[in-house]
């Protein structure tokens, strides 16, 4: 019996990392080859430990390429909306918590309703909004669109509701305003949730793809998503090096906070899967 | 909405204004354009695009005749269930793996999903890396093993491979993290009077375990749908470009080639309105089985 339930736990063992084998291939392969030159990539068999173009391949896809600039434009619309949409949705979540007021229900439902609206079906027209704005080319179009969701203003509804009404009761007692308690008193004790919100928030902007594709037209402005297409399509005989190690550069922001702030990262999870 | 009990303050104008930012940007961003889409798909740009004529629902007839689009409506379909099925089924299996009452069952976990963080543009380059017919390490392989060197993105089934096993392995994170929450929080009772009933373990998974995560199981269905008919643009665009001869051609990418590179916003639009559909369904399907989901709570 010991020795069968042994076996089974070698099995398990086993077999979680092999999953975790398969699991990390993909990035560990393109982190090797990053560093390789064209010949070394093409040479048979591959060459499986570092080469020779680690420093040249990361330099040139930062600068030749602009990844640094595509990053830095990466890194400024997902700070803009991750901040701007914390905001906004804490504001509402106040208004639909915090106050009576008459066809609340309504606010409500309008709210709700645009869970059923993602930007990717909406493009085409979208995009003619966009044009009409006159935001083409610019981070505006980028930004605005993602100020306000559903997802963020019930995320802080729900944390609003869980914190004991006897709070806001002795708080207006007190004499505190709405704003006044907002700020020393329910910020405080929601954040958390800003921290989940903001982790979801920033991973979900870096990773945006269609929309920067379609409303960024020159090079100057673009996302680093779309740097790495442009690197996929940019030479005639691709340099695999060059793009791996685009990959790299990357995903290393995203995976960076993913790593550190995980805990913030499955909250978030599952309190996207209550709302 | 159920609970007034918060509602504490009273004030004829300040809720409008915090409601302000939201309500200016839902309706302009969000609502506004959901409706143009509807409009724009009773239209044929004509003249380079200066110009819209109303044809009632001429795009509709176009999409729901023409073998061309009828064909991208199937490889939707044969796609969004391929990824929906492999990340859920691999995603339950190794949630069930580090479930088992292993040490590090942490790590484990951190190891397993942390492929989520990745972009689709990231996770789509390094497949188009990993299965390149002569520099491709994936090919290695296959010749080392059994001297084969498949020109993956020329041909038509092996293109949708590599397009479901992109998707699928960035997507198993999700499924993990999901899937072992909810296994972690099964009522331990029920397990347990399978255990004295003698079940086997296999028995035991599926007439207990499996039927008790049905509300989760239901829950990441949805997501995963969602996912498949709109995340998954990077792959496509960067794999196959919908090819080989449109072998995977799905909604969103062709909605992006109609509207932006061949500039037939109505049947762009068209096509965006019958994706709506179906996310409107997904959603209130998502709400009904959502509310069921409370009740087995408890």
């Amino acid at each position: 019996m010991k020795r069968r339930k042994l076996l089974s736990t070698i099995a398990v063992h086993t077999m979680l990392l092999l999953s975790v084998a398969v699991v990390a291939a993909p990035v560990v392969f393109a982190f090797i080859f990053s560093t390789q030159t064209p010949a070394e990539i093409f040479r048979y068999p591959p060459k499986f430990t570092f080469g020779s173009a680690f420093v040249e391949n990361y330099r040139v896809v930062w600068n030749q390429y602009h990844l640094g600039l595509y990053m830095k434009n990466s890194l400024f619309i997902s700070i803009a909306v991750t901040v701007g949409k914390t905001i906004v949705s804490f504001l509402a979540a106040l208004a639909l918590v915090y106050f009576r007021f008459p066809l609340k229900s309504w606010v409500f439902t309008f709210i709700l309703l645009t869970l059923m609206m993602p930007t990717e079906i909406m493009i085409v027209a979208l995009f003619e909004l966009v044009t009409d704005l006159g935001w083409v080319n610019s981070y505006a179009a980028l930004i605005v669109p993602f100020l306000a969701s559903a997802t963020g203003t019930f995320l802080f509804r729900q944390q609003f509701l869980q914190i004991p009404e006897s709070l806001v009761d002795a708080a207006r007692i007190d004499g505190a305003g709405p704003l006044r308690f907002a700020w020393s008193i329910l910020l405080p004790m929601s954040m958390n949730v800003v921290a989940a919100m903001a982790v979801i928030q920033f991973v979900y902007m870096w990773n945006q793809y269609l929309w920067p594709l379609v409303v960024i037209r020159e090079g100057e402005r673009q996302v680093i998503q779309v740097g790495l297409r442009m690197l996929t399509s940019g030479q005639d005989a691709t340099n695999w090096g060059l793009v791996m190690a685009g990959a790299i550069v990357a995903l290393l922001p995203a995976l960076l906070v993913f790593l550190l702030l995980q805990e913030q990262f499955s909250r978030g999870f599952a309190l996207a899967e209550e709302k | 909405m159920e609970t007034e009990t918060h509602a504490a303050y009273k004030s004829r104008f300040l809720p409008w204004l915090l409601l302000l930012p939201t309500f200016v940007i839902l309706l302009v961003f969000l609502y506004y354009p959901t409706f143009e889409t509807f409009r724009l798909s009773f239209y044929r740009v004509a003249f380079l695009g200066l110009r819209k004529v109303y044809v009632g629902l001429d795009n509709y007839r176009e999409i729901f005749t023409n073998p061309e689009y009828l064909r991208i409506f199937w490889n939707t379909a044969v796609y969004s269930f391929l990824v929906v099925f492999f990340s859920m089924a691999v995603g339950l299996f190794l949630s069930v793996l580090a479930n088992q009452k292993v040490r590090g069952w942490r790590f484990y976990r951190l190891m397993l999903i942390w492929p989520y963080a990745l972009s689709p543009a990231v996770a789509g380059v390094i497949f188009l890396f990993l299965f390149n017919p002569q520099a491709g390490i994936v090919n290695y392989f296959l010749d080392v093993l059994f001297g084969l060197r498949p020109d993956w993105l020329t041909q038509p089934g092996l293109a949708m491979f590599v397009l479901v096993a992109a998707a699928v392995w960035k997507n198993v994170g999700y499924n993990v993290v999901f899937y072992l929450a909810a296994l972690q929080n099964l009522p331990g009772d029920v397990l347990e009077a399978a255990l004295i009933d003698g079940a086997t373990p296999w028995q035991r998974f599926w007439k207990v375990t499996f039927p008790l995560l049905s509300p989760m199981t239901f829950f990441l269905f949805v997501m995963n749908t969602i996912y498949a008919f709109f995340d998954t643009f990077p792959f496509v665009d960067l794999l196959t470009k919908g090819g080989p001869n449109g072998a995977t051609n799905i909604l969103i990418y062709n909605i992006y080639r109609d509207g932006f590179e061949f500039f037939k916003t109505g049947l762009a639009a068209a096509q965006s309105v019958v994706l709506f559909v179906g996310v409107v369904l997904l959603t209130l399907l998502q709400f009904r089985l959502g509310e069921r989901r409370v009740h087995y709570g408890g």
